[in-house]
């Protein structure tokens, strides 16, 4: 299952979030993405919902993918021996189920199977044993596991491992790969999609989009070209790079900024993209303090290269690009709904009638976020 | 015994185009051109410096190789059997200047970087901005913040001193008396228009020289020439040098003869006394006594200004510069073997220290591993010759390179290797007065900032058709390098990839 290639991106991305926290089933995001059916080639889809599992909110929700039974039994012989498992099932599919949309009957024409070939999908509803953190905190022992199983356990992989969230995405088309995972029965107040263009190698179904850790979610359109940096500013603070694609990066820097160095979601946003010294030198004092020592501090971390990017966390959802915008994102507001995508047509689509529409500036941040006291 | 080494070089006269202006004869310093009835040059006094090639209205003169004055012989080169017959007349221990000029590989020549095509566009430097800027300092790993009484978000952590380079080139550390003045004042002026750093090396810094203080970097070396409270305050940095690449383990002498008026006011020995710098700092036998150091300096400068610590690069370099980073230096200069020099050992130039390319790579790889990478910055020194080495050099994990040689050619060097002579003709290795007048340094600075120009248009081409715009995000991306002719283990050291692999 997992290849040793390194897969950029064309792609299309989008996302809705309700800021009052109402949740919503998969059917709309679904609609938003299949518009943009041309923007992937059916090597990849997935899809980030949060508020899914609300009965058991307080247990991280592990979904894995096995290559085979010998993994599973593997892996889960991994799990038993460091987590509590609370409960354990298949993940629900509708295999052999194609979307009824725009899209539908084009299989034929292009000679492309809709999802076929999925690996064993499983998902964990799962405790943090009080004994395994006496000297790490309980967020810190999770990414440690999820680092060991996806290096060293052969065969399976974690697609997500938040609270009260999950990841679900495959090898197809991304209107597809929501129909197979049933997205028309799950709610969620956020709502991230990918449809996945890699430009080389087949793509694999660890390799879609979203990546996750805790409840971090990233899909992304576009390649780092930092990324050979990017890892190696990663590696000593304990992250492994090893899925081979530049997209894992920006979910362990954000999980690096803002869990673990707590910096705000806005300033973690400008080390990522940062602005450049001829505006940063134009700046008032203190802004152009923090923004400098920024810049010299996390220099590792700058993402460079073209991107657009949906951040998705348990309290929101960040969209940005990179400092000259070399890839579309515009986003739009409607009451409490705040919508970000490729395009805004793939907003229309779910939502004709818009407060408010723009596309952000090269390197500014869009912040959602949930209402205090929500969720 | 006269000698009976023959000549090196022939120096030829094409007599019919010759008008016997004698530019030749003013211009040779090393008095091989005579005039008598029609210019004579005695060969054996050529050094190759092309000095009179160059300043002869009718290029009538050209120099060549003495090609048979040995007989050709693979094993037993020219060049082994002429310093055997120099050690035999002299029992001499064999001198010589710039660096090591041996057939070892170049590894930057077995690298190549990367380019964008389709997916990831690469960026025209012409019309988006492609930032160079660069800080040197010792950085936190982390930064904190606080919210104000105000709302607003402050800035908690205080930052340990940084220097701001616009192009991620420094000069290299030459000291005023192996170089002339005329030198120190053609870098001063070109670092600061160029918005970046001269270092003094060991000999101190000349009193005129001080308003430059912003772009300079002042040397204190072993035998601590010219060291004192306010040299230590007329700085951008301070560096504590250990080692150079082009004689590692080994000290200085700066003849008594070159010890003039004013280098005698600036180095503070009496004039005429010979300037030796011991090998080994005499307060420096340890790890905790070289921190004792950097602290006295710290303490000196009211921790204003960063410290670095400059080593050659020998073998066991990694752990070394781990050390020195521990020790609280904020930059670590790792001068590779093929450094230039005044005057050094032949056996220690070319024998001794190891390709500045594997040590670099191995000094990041280290720090990194330790995580304490972004603690210092890492200066890469000795044998940067043009644009595309250092950005290779920025690739493997530099913040910036030196260049030392590269300079002087600039100058006008034409690495004859003469420099220990005292005779250079082009003004730059000598304190002949009528020598030293040969650089004016309006041109000399005019010639460094072309030159630190030109590179910094180069990289900027490079970062753009790597599609990144910043240098952020060429440091340390070894993913942009791949090896070629390469064997595994040296690729493995490199932390590249051989050319042929993708991502």
């Amino acid at each position: 299952m997992r290849c040793n290639c390194y897969i950029p991106s064309g792609c299309s991305v989008s996302g809705i979030m309700s800021e009052s926290g109402r949740r919503q089933d998969g059917n709309a995001i679904i609609k938003s993405i299949a518009l943009m059916h041309d923007r992937s080639n059916g090597l990849g889809g997935g899809f980030a919902a949060y508020g899914i599992y609300p009965r058991y909110s307080d247990l991280y929700a592990f979904h894995l993918m096995f290559d085979n039974i010998a993994a599973k039994e593997r892996c889960e012989e991994y799990l038993k021996d460091m987590f509590d498992i609370v409960r354990d099932e298949e993940m629900p599919t509708r295999p052999g189920g194609v979307y009824e949309g725009v899209t539908a009957g084009r299989y034929e024409e292009e000679g492309v199977q809709p999802i076929t070939d999925p690996p064993i999908l499983w998902r964990y509803f799962m405790d943090v044993p009080e004994a395994k953190t006496r000297f790490v905190s309980d967020r810190e022992y999770v990414v440690g596991q999820v680092m060991e199983i996806n290096s060293e356990v052969e065969g399976a992989f974690v697609a997500s491992s938040g609270k009260n969230m999950g990841a679900f995405k495959g090898v197809g088309y991304p209107e597809d790969i929501g129909v197979f995972y049933k997205l028309d029965e799950y709610k969620a107040y956020i709502w991230t999609a990918h449809g996945r263009f890699p430009t080389n190698t087949p793509g694999w179904w660890g390799g879609a989009h979203p990546f996750c850790l805790l409840d971090w979610s990233i899909v992304h359109n576009g390649e780092i070209s930092s990324y050979g940096i990017n890892k190696r500013y990663l590696e000593p603070f304990g992250y492994r790079l090893e899925l081979r694609t530049d997209t894992e990066v920006v979910a362990y820097l954000f999980d690096l900024l803002v869990r673990r160095h707590k910096l705000p979601i806005e300033l973690a946003a400008k080390v990522l993209a940062s602005p450049f010294w001829e505006d940063i030198d134009r700046m008032p004092d203190r802004e152009r303090g923090i923004t400098t020592a920024l810049r010299q501090v996390y220099g590792g971390a700058l993402l460079n290269g073209p991107f657009s990017i949906i951040l998705g966390h348990s309290r929101g959802m960040v969209g940005f690009n990179d400092r000259i915008k070399l890839r579309p994102m515009t986003c739009a507001r409607k009451d409490d709904m705040l919508y970000m995508s490729s395009e805004e047509s793939a907003i229309r689509e779910i939502a004709p009638d818009l407060d408010e529409v723009w596309s952000p500036r090269a390197g500014t941040p869009v912040i959602g976020e949930l209402d205090e006291g929500v969720a | 015994m006269t000698s009976e080494l023959p000549p090196e070089f022939i120096v030829k006269i094409d007599y019919n185009m010759c008008r016997q202006c004698k530019r030749c004869v003013m211009n040779c310093s090393f008095g091989c051109m005579h005039f008598t009835d029609r210019v004579v040059p005695e060969h054996k006094l050529c050094v190759a410096c092309q000095r009179c090639v160059t300043f002869c209205p009718e290029h009538a003169i050209t120099i060549t190789k003495n090609e048979l004055a040995y007989k050709e012989n693979t094993n037993w080169s020219p060049e082994t059997r002429q310093n055997i017959l120099k050690q035999a007349e002299t029992g001499g221990i064999l001198l010589t200047g710039m660096g090591n000029p041996r057939d070892y590989p170049i590894l930057w020549d077995h690298l190549l970087v990367d380019a964008c095509q389709v997916t990831n566009p690469s960026i025209d430097p012409l019309r988006e901005p492609m930032e160079l800027r660069t800080f040197l300092g010792r950085k936190p790993d982390r930064l904190e913040f606080v919210e104000s009484e105000d709302g607003e978000i402050d800035l908690a952590t205080e930052l340990e001193p940084q220097v701001r380079l616009d192009v991620p080139i420094v000069f290299g550390a030459m000291s005023y008396g192996a170089v002339s003045l005329s030198v120190h004042r053609s870098l001063a002026m070109a670092a600061a228009r160029s918005g970046t750093l001269m270092n003094t090396g060991e000999g101190g810094l000349h009193r005129e020289l001080y308003p430059y203080s912003g772009n300079i970097i002042v040397q204190v070396a072993s035998g601590r020439f010219g060291v004192h409270s306010e040299y230590l305050n007329t700085s951008a940095m301070v560096e504590i040098k250990i080692g150079q690449g082009a004689k590692p383990g080994i000290g200085g002498h700066l003849p008594g003869e070159k010890v003039d008026e004013d280098i005698s006011k600036t180095r503070m020995i009496p004039v005429g006394s010979d300037a030796i710098s011991p090998a080994p700092h005499h307060d420096i036998y340890s790890i905790e006594d070289l921190s004792q150091l950097i602290y006295a300096i710290k303490e000196a400068t009211d921790y204003e200004k960063p410290v670095s610590v400059k080593i050659s690069a020998v073998h066991n370099v990694a752990a070394i510069a781990s050390g020195i980073v521990r020790a609280g230096a904020d930059v670590v200069t790792i001068d590779g073997f093929r450094g230039g020099t005044g005057a050094a050992p032949m056996v220690i130039r070319d024998n001794v220290g190891i390709p500045i390319e594997l040590a670099l790579a191995a000094v990041d790889e280290r720090l990194r591993n330790e995580g304490i990478r972004n603690n210092a910055s890492i200066i890469c020194a000795g044998g940067i010759r043009n644009s595309g080495d250092m950005a290779k050099a920025i690739a493997l994990g530099a913040d910036a390179v030196v260049i030392g040689t590269a300079a002087l050619v600039a100058l006008g060097c034409r690495i004859c290797q003469k420099c220990y002579t005292g005779n250079c003709a082009w003004g730059i290795a000598t304190q002949r007065p009528e020598l030293v007048r040969r650089l004016d340094p309006q041109v000399g600075a005019e010639r460094l900032t072309n030159l630190l120009t030109a590179w910094s248009l180069e990289l900027k081409e490079i970062l753009g058709s790597l599609g990144v715009n910043s240098i952020e995000s060429l440091r340390g991306s070894r993913e942009r390098l791949r090896g070629i002719g390469l064997d595994p283990r040296t690729l493995e050291l490199l932390g590249v990839k051989p050319a042929g692999v993708g991502q």
